[in-house]
């Protein structure tokens, strides 16, 4: 009995009898909210370069990717959190008190006398000037003891929510006030700077340049590329959509939801960290009330990129078209010589305006 | 070849797949099943019947390894088993189709059907899904079940028939020697219904031992060699459907009938 053999087609080539191709423009990204609002912000990054002859200056195009790579990073931690339906009001928080503790620890281990400083500085032949043992090492140890201190609070936060099975809004908001309230016991509420022989580079590091490109914004796409190869080609990325889209699903397809929701967590929590260190360095200082509130932005700019509170969807791309459209409008408000208090006002319409047009269009379709 | 050796190769044929011994199970005070015994063989399809609370669903995720038995055995392909979770029956080739499907609708057909269990490919040093690999063999399957679905379309654009295709190709991966089946046509159109129950003749066809859930009488009758009835945690008839009819089912789900 002969088999009849079917020649391999590649899927994209499949026809059915009665079952319909999507087309191209209705799938992907382009049927995603973050297409509409790449559209709008190249829409009015055209209107703007009308509007005023600064707008598209180097000085000012440098200055608007520094400034939005200054919440960027921790945007594309919280959207590993948004999708999988979460969500982190302790961003701000984080920020300042990661900054705080890398500060701190490295002006401690420059202090000659200070418990373990001897293992990295000496004072110089004149008495008074200290050297590092080894440079670069003071400025390593204190940024990973930052990042050490978020991934603690990433923990805790993804235990309660992961494991106790708190709600997010509540463990993050509670999160949100131990963390800031610790940035203002370490530091008596004074902040920290940083200091020592190392705190040349820290600054060259996170509010340097790089041929005209400001560091952060390098820092920025570089996350952004390993954070697009993470969700869409590796088995966790995938597990981090599959629980936002149904976790129940997930679960019982053995996937194990507890772990990669910690995991999410101390990935917002450690984004958030390193974003906190580098607006340190451009800050020169981080006073205890640093990024209150950041939080909202981080969220707004999410949001507006196209991540859904509800989970499910999200990704670098509307992160960072978030980030640019809030800074683009910011900037462009100054530059057109509007009262800046309206900046706030904007930047509600713009959430609204942009979740509704996604709403309008699924209705739509 | 011996007639020992013979002997032994027909009772392998006939061993059955599936065999539960005096299956009881309490919770606190509730006798939730009492006794239950059931035999499945090799390419069978078992329609599981009874009202709600006549402990189907118990029966169910004792054989899914959801929770233990209080008393009796299993045995699965003549080896006694114990389940502690769900990852355990699974593993050793029992698949179950929920009633709500467990799909993820943001995540495509391919996606799902590999859902935890991801094909990977080194790429240098990284481990990165094989979409390439994952879409085909996804195709491969929804072409065995005879469903028209693109693995790169999104559940959330689909049918419910082209769900339940997502879900049962999801059972084919693993080559699953039992499928269980929750409630498959509760939720879908008539034509849809159609395209279930061919599903599940597919599943019959290779072999593989289908525990049908339904209220659907029709369903049951159109496509199971033999119907299990349940009430008040007891299996109360163990019929081929050729020996029974509609009514006298319903008689027995109801208590009208005692037991047949």
């Amino acid at each position: 009995m002969s088999v009849p053999s079917e020649t391999p087609v590649p899927s994209s080539e499949v026809t059915f009898t009665n079952v319909g191709a999507i087309r191209w423009w209705n799938r992907g990204v382009f049927a995603s909210q973050t297409a509409y609002v790449t559209l709008a912000l190249i829409a009015l990054i055209i209107l703007m370069s009308f509007a005023s002859p600064y707008f598209l200056t180097e000085g000012n195009l440098q200055n608007v990717a520094k400034n939005f790579s200054f919440i960027a990073i921790a945007t594309l931690g919280i959207t590993f959190v948004i999708i999988t339906g979460g969500i982190d009001l302790s961003v701000g928080s984080l920020m300042c008190f990661a900054a705080m503790i890398t500060s701190m620890v490295m002006v401690t281990l420059s202090t000659p006398g200070a418990p373990l400083s001897s293992l990295f500085v000496h004072l110089a032949a004149d008495g008074k000037t200290v050297v590092a043992n080894v440079p670069g090492l003071i400025l390593i140890v204190s940024v990973l003891a930052g990042l050490a201190v978020s991934v603690l609070v990433g923990l805790v936060n993804g235990i309660c929510i992961a494991v106790i099975g708190l709600s997010p809004f509540v463990t993050t908001l509670g999160m949100l006030s131990i963390v800031r309230g610790l940035a203002y016991v370490i530091s008596n509420g004074r902040g920290s700077f940083p200091g020592g022989p190392d705190a040349d580079y820290f600054y060259a590091l996170t509010s340097g340049d790089v041929y005209d490109v400001p560091a952060p914004f390098i820092y920025l796409i570089a996350l952004a590329l390993v954070m697009a190869v993470v969700l869409h080609h590796s088995a966790f990325g995938r597990h981090v959509f599959a629980i936002g889209g149904n976790e129940k699903a997930a679960e019982l397809t053995g996937i194990s939801v507890t772990r990669v929701k910690i995991e999410v967590y101390v990935i917002g929590a450690v984004a958030a960290g390193l974003q906190g260190i580098i607006i340190s360095g451009w800050l020169g200082s981080a006073p205890a009330n640093m990024a209150t509130s950041y939080e909202l932005n981080v969220i707004a700019a999410a949001v507006i990129g196209g991540a859904n509170l509800a989970g499910g969807i999200g990704g670098p791309l509307g992160a960072i078209v978030g980030c640019v459209l809030l800074e683009v409008i910011r900037n462009g408000l100054v530059l057109a010589q509007v009262n800046s208090y309206w900046q706030q006002t904007l930047v509600g319409v713009i959430i609204i305006a942009a979740v509704l047009v996604d709403r309008i269009r699924a209705r739509l379709l | 070849m011996t007639n020992e050796t013979m002997a032994a190769a027909i009772s392998t044929a006939a061993q059955p797949v599936l065999e539960l011994k005096g299956i009881g199970k309490q919770f606190g005070a509730i006798r939730a099943l009492h006794g239950v015994d059931l035999t499945i063989g090799a390419g069978e399809v078992v329609g599981l019947m009874g009202d709600n609370g006549a402990g189907k669903s118990t029966l169910v995720r004792i054989i899914a390894g959801n929770f233990p038995p209080s008393q009796g055995t299993i045995q699965f392909c003549g080896r006694e088993v114990h389940f502690h979770r769900p990852m355990d029956s699974r593993s050793i080739g029992i698949e179950v189709v929920y009633q709500d499907l467990a799909l993820a609708n943001n995540l495509t057909a391919a996606a799902n059907v590999f859902l935890g269990r991801e094909l990977k490919r080194n790429f240098g040093p990284l481990v990165l899904l094989d979409h390439k690999g994952m879409e085909a063999r996804a195709l491969e399957l929804f072409r065995e079940l005879r469903s028209e679905t693109r693995p790169h379309d999104l559940v959330k654009d689909m049918s419910g028939g082209q769900r339940q295709a997502v879900a049962i190709a999801r059972t084919r991966l693993s080559n699953a020697k039992l499928v269980m089946m929750d409630e498959p046509t509760a939720a879908i159109s008539v034509r849809q219904v159609e395209q279930v129950l061919s599903l599940i003749h597919r599943l019959k066809e290779q072999g593989i031992a289908v525990i049908l859930i339904s209220h659907r009488m029709p369903d049951i009758f159109a496509v199971c060699d033999r119907v299990v009835v349940m009430r008040r945690g007891e299996k109360k008839a163990d019929k081929p459907v050729g020996q029974t009819s509609p009514d006298e089912v319903t008689a027995l789900i109801t208590g009208a009938k005692e037991a047949a």
